[in-house]
């Protein structure tokens, strides 16, 4: 055995022995054993360098207390700033310390530590200013942060999330939870423990017990065992980190074997938190020097890992709570001599270099160390009691903060509620279940005798001599607890924020409450005047893939995918994500260029096949749908004729046009309102609005069809033909089926829809169908479109059809603030009498301007390519240049052979003609205001 | 998170819903509304801090109601349908 570690005592496995390093150095250690204990075994002790100054640090604490041992860690698992008192030892493992280089024990920014009076709290509002911060910011940077990130860890997984209820949630299985726990369960109640160790027993571990007779960890286990049977939910390596909005209690459930760890969403009936107590130092001078740990922590790696922290101990404490660790640790043969604060002794110095060798005492005496267990006090673990926003009160008995009023649904029981006796923690357990309703049963049999807690003050004084840390991780001292009072940051928050003390990783677990007594001190208060800071969630560090869950990657946003997506990639399409769906943008081997002049050209020439099923289709239909919809459309749609279809616009309340799109009335009460694909979610909403809060929601009923169907657009001079060998049942001569009418058919006993409509210019007719009988239709389509020379058109291709005919699209050549009137849409305005959406901000002083931005063509005349889309209109003038608006599509047309525009330009409609200047990144081109429409004004083309 | 009350669907959690303004803000029809009150109409909230009638979306079922609420404590008091009755 090393000198630190006994033969005995423990609950690790000495028959598995593992093999670690620590900064290059070959270690061993046990199964069961964490980093921490394992280097404690190994006699280590500096463990890392402080943030600021570079001091040599050592382990603290045996949990989540600990603000010292921090550590990357490599090979077996990949760990950054792992926690060393909490993580598990693995065989393999390259643990790393942080924030030191090369080694903890040797680290070149030491010499930091000798310029400390020149860097204390809030150093840095006042230096790195002149000339410029910035020069110092990088170096700063790299000397900031503990661990190093190996980008090379990629992990792909995304963690769980599971969503639980329960009758009744305890956080923490020591005693007292473990006792309500198995109460409840026998009460036939629902049931979550959890607790943060890897194993549930709490004080049960380390300290002593006869429960029922037998030792308490042999109870411990009897326990679990009956909760187990119970049913109960067993969570350790669970973190209870946040309570929030409505008594949801978020969890962290750790994973032992280096995956993902797991988020639980609880919401129970009522909550029991056994959440224990956290031991603090004691204040003295270099009361930070390793070897210096928690009295409770000396316990536990006494009994949970047969560690022994020195051989020449010092335990100084303030309270009854440390006499079990003083006889514990004699019982093994340790010499331990005792400071006891109760007595009025006290530390005033502690003396060593990279470790603790004596203590000078208040009355003169220096005691010689291997290492120092201190004791200043247990302050009850009550976050989420405050997060959820209980008060504190203070006890002056016990010289710490309590819950105050009860906060409902929330009980507490154990250290927690300041019980350290175990009989009290047992009998408060039953106290508290009682409290929120749950018949416990009796408390255990005890054999033991009473603790005397019995702890006198011994706070952080004004001017005690030498450098007392209050705040460890953050490398906060009493003197800059005073620098702050002296500057009069004296607000618990302030103190907080301008010293950093309680800001880092550990949340000033062990530091918060020493430095606002300090504060008390300085400012003439009490401490409970000085109060606490705000808490809020996590309670300790939770990782973002716990957050996230399955959101990441391609489950982000995952876009929505055709019915006939497979039937397209065979084909050869290229996806891209259009509107939130994933489309065609074009077929084939061709760079995309040349594939889609191919497509738009080929679709005016025979007949163009394209999928359109996003489109959005949401049904209308009941007595006040005609009504509904003259009040929804910007355009009066009450004397469309059942059978046909019209173009209008959907309008918000601030007469921007929300959207645009063809209704289709198919009876007298039945509508189909088209969207945009990417407005659809939009236009429902905004449907179910209206029908619920102007309408008789039992004289109109809406359905959103889009996803059922899919909508297989046929377009181009041979699409009839193309119908007409299909044999749909429908009536496809012109005056049965002229342009912007809808006719029922069906394919293969399949009913569907088609409608006339046409978003290429070219006659052009949409087949809607169930979207699950969609792929033996379009199959056929292409089977005989193949004789006609049909062509597959993507979204790209369609984008350049369109534009060759004015055709606007919503959100491209419009924004939030287009009126109809700018996109030329005037009739509606003037003529119709119904109220619609937006209407009365059609007629502000805004709307009615004559010098706004209005939707025109751009003609080049210079011969070259197209416009960039956003080139700007400029007009020149004495003060300056200034934009006349910009252009908002641009392509290639290959049926006209030359470049088309579409803009918004002041005043556009009525400068039919000008030419303007057209500027983009300073290269000026000319282009000539003409109509939209590019291509067949006349619209010959819809019934060739 | 927080949890309300759909009329047609029950408790469900504040993700599945959308605000949709204050209760009560009644659209003046009409192209003679003038404009103060039609921008009020439009913009002006009143956010108050304490108890507040609301309107809001359950995006799931599409149910659009009033909900009354602490702004401050999330105490959530109840909902209702927009029936005639809730736009007293």
């Amino acid at each position: 055995m090393t000198a630190f570690r006994l033969d005995t005592l423990g609950r690790i496995n000495r028959d598995r022995a593992l093999r670690f390093t620590f900064d290059g150095v070959q270690y061993s250690g046990f199964e069961g054993d964490t980093i921490a204990s394992a280097l404690l075994a190994s006699g280590g002790s500096v463990v890392g360098r402080s943030f600021k100054y570079h001091r040599p640090r050592g382990i603290w604490g045996v949990g989540v207390e600990e603000p010292n041992a921090f550590v990357d860690v490599s090979g077996s698992r990949s760990l950054v700033n792992a926690r060393a008192t909490t993580e598990p030892l693995v065989d393999g493992m390259v643990v790393r310390s942080v924030n030191a280089s090369p080694t903890a024990a040797n680290d070149r920014h030491a010499f930091i530590d000798r310029f400390a009076r020149f860097i204390p709290s809030a150093f840095y509002y006042k230096t790195f200013m002149w000339p410029n911060w910035h020069a110092f910011e990088p170096r700063i940077r790299q000397m900031a942060g503990l661990g190093v990130v190996d980008p090379s860890v990629r992990s792909g997984l995304h963690a769980d999330q599971v969503n639980e209820s329960c009758d009744l949630l305890v956080v923490g299985g020591g005693p007292a939870g473990l006792v309500a726990a198995l109460h409840a369960a026998e009460a036939g109640k629902s049931v979550i423990l959890c607790d943060e160790g890897c194993e549930f027993g709490g004080s049960l571990l380390h300290r002593s017990a006869q429960i029922y007779g037998k030792a308490g960890e042999a109870w411990v286990d009897e326990t679990v065992a009956r909760l187990r049977e119970f049913g109960v939910v067993l969570l350790p390596n669970t973190t209870a980190f946040g309570i929030y909005d409505h008594g949801l209690i978020a969890l962290n459930q750790r994973n032992g074997s280096g995956g993902h760890d797991r988020l639980w969403r609880v919401r129970p009936g009522h909550t029991l938190l056994a959440t224990g107590a956290i031991e603090r130092p004691l204040p003295f001078a270099n009361n930070d020097l390793p070897g210096i740990l928690s009295a409770e922590a000396g316990l536990a790696y006494l009994r949970r890992f047969g560690v022994v922290v020195g051989r020449n101990v010092v335990v100084a404490t303030n309270n009854g709570l440390a006499d079990e660790v003083v006889a514990a640790l004699s019982a093994e043969g340790v010499e331990v001599t005792t400071v006891d604060y109760r007595k009025g002794e006290q530390i005033v110095a502690a003396r060593g270099r990279t470790r603790v060798e004596a203590v000078e005492l208040g009355d003169g005496r220096t005691l010689n160390a291997d290492a120092v267990l201190v004791s200043g006090g247990f302050t009850p673990t009550l976050h989420l009691y405050c997060q959820a926003k209980g008060k504190l009160r203070w006890d002056e008995g016990l010289q710490t903060f309590l819950a105050g009023d009860p906060v409902d649904r929330i009980a507490i029981a154990g250290a927690a509620a300041g019980h350290f006796d175990l009989r009290a923690v047992f009998a408060s357990a039953g106290q508290a279940l009682a409290a929120v309703g749950i018949a416990s049963g009796a408390v255990p049999e005890l054999t033991a005798a009473p603790v005397a807690y019995g702890i006198v003050a011994a706070w952080p004084k004004p001017k005690m001599k030498g450098r007392v840390w209050i705040d460890l991780q953050h490398d906060v001292t009493a003197k800059d607890v005073e620098l702050a009072a002296r500057e009069n940051f004296v607000s618990v928050e302030h103190l907080k924020r301008y010293t950093t003390l309680g800001m880092a990783v550990d949340q000033g677990k062990t530091s918060n409450l020493n430095g606002l007594a300090l504060m008390a001190e300085l400012t003439g208060r009490e401490i409970p005047q000085v109060g606490t800071t705000t808490y809020r969630p996590p309670f300790s560090p939770v990782p973002l893939t716990s957050l996230g869950g399955l959101r990441g990657g391609s489950l982000m946003n995952p876009p929505r995918r055709l019915a006939l997506e497979n039937e397209h990639r065979d084909d050869g399409a290229h996806m891209r994500e259009y509107g939130g769906w994933l489309r065609p943008a074009w077929y084939g081997d061709e760079a995309e260029a040349v594939a889609v002049q191919r497509e738009a050209r080929k679709a005016r020439e025979t007949v163009a096949l394209f999928d359109g099923s996003p489109l959005g289709k949401i049904e209308v239909q009941g007595p006040q749908a005609a009504a509904f919809m003259d009040f929804i459309y910007y355009n009066t749609m009450s004397t469309l004729k059942p059978g046909r279809c019209r173009y209008g616009f959907i309008l918000s309340e601030t007469g921007g046009v929300y959207d645009d799109g063809v209704l289709v009335r198919l009876e007298e009460n039945r509508f189909i309102v088209s969207c945009s694909s990417s407005h659809v979610a939009g236009v429902y909403a905004l449907l179910e609005e209206w029908r619920q809060d102007r309408f008789d929601r039992s004289q109109l009923f809406i359905h959103n069809a889009t996803a059922e169907s899919a909508t297989l657009t046929v377009s181009g001079p041979y699409s009839r033909r193309l119908l007409e060998a299909m044999g749909l049942g429908v009536a496809l001569d012109d005056e049965s089926l002229p342009h912007m009418a809808t006719a029922a058919g069906s394919f293969d006993g399949t009913p569907l829809r088609v409608t006339r409509v046409s978003f290429t210019g070219d006659r052009s007719y949409e087949i809607s169908i169930r979207a699950d009988r969609a792929l033996p239709l379009w199959r056929t389509l292409k089977e005989k479109g193949r004789a006609l020379d049909a062509v597959l058109i993507g979204v790209e291709a369609l984008m350049v059809l369109r534009a060759e005919k004015g055709f606007i699209v919503i959100g491209k050549d419009s924004d939030g603030l287009t009126l109809p009137m700018d996109l030329g849409a005037t009739a509606p305005l003037q003529k119709k009498s119904a109220e619609f959406i937006g209407r009365r901000s059609l007629f502000t002083e805004e709307a009615q301007r004559p010098d706004r931005r209005q939707l025109v063509g751009l003609e080049v005349l210079d011969g070259g390519g197209p416009l960039v889309t956003g080139a700007h209109g400029v007009e020149r003038t004495a003060a300056g240049n200034r934009s006349l608006g910009y252009v908002t599509s641009s392509y290639f047309s290959p049926t006209l052979g030359r470049p088309i525009a579409l803009g918004v330009i002041e005043r556009g409609a009525s400068r039919t003609g000008d030419v303007i200047d057209i500027q983009h990144l300073g290269n000026v081109r000319q282009a000539r205001i003409v109509a939209p429409c590019a291509l067949d004004p006349e619209g010959a083309r819809l019934n060739a | 998170m927080q949890l309300f009350p759909c009329p047609f669907c029950g408790l469900r959690s504040e993700t599945e819903f959308h605000f949709g303004g204050d209760m009560g803000n009644l659209r003046p029809d009409g192209t003679e509304t003038d404009a103060a009150t039609w921008s009020s109409y439009l913009f002006l909230r009143n956010n108050p801090k304490g108890r507040t009638s609301e309107v809001w979306m359950h995006l799931t079922c599409g149910e659009v109601f009033r909900l009354d609420r602490d702004t401050v404590t999330h105490v959530v008091e109840k909902s209702a349908a927009l029936t005639v009755e809730a736009h007293q």
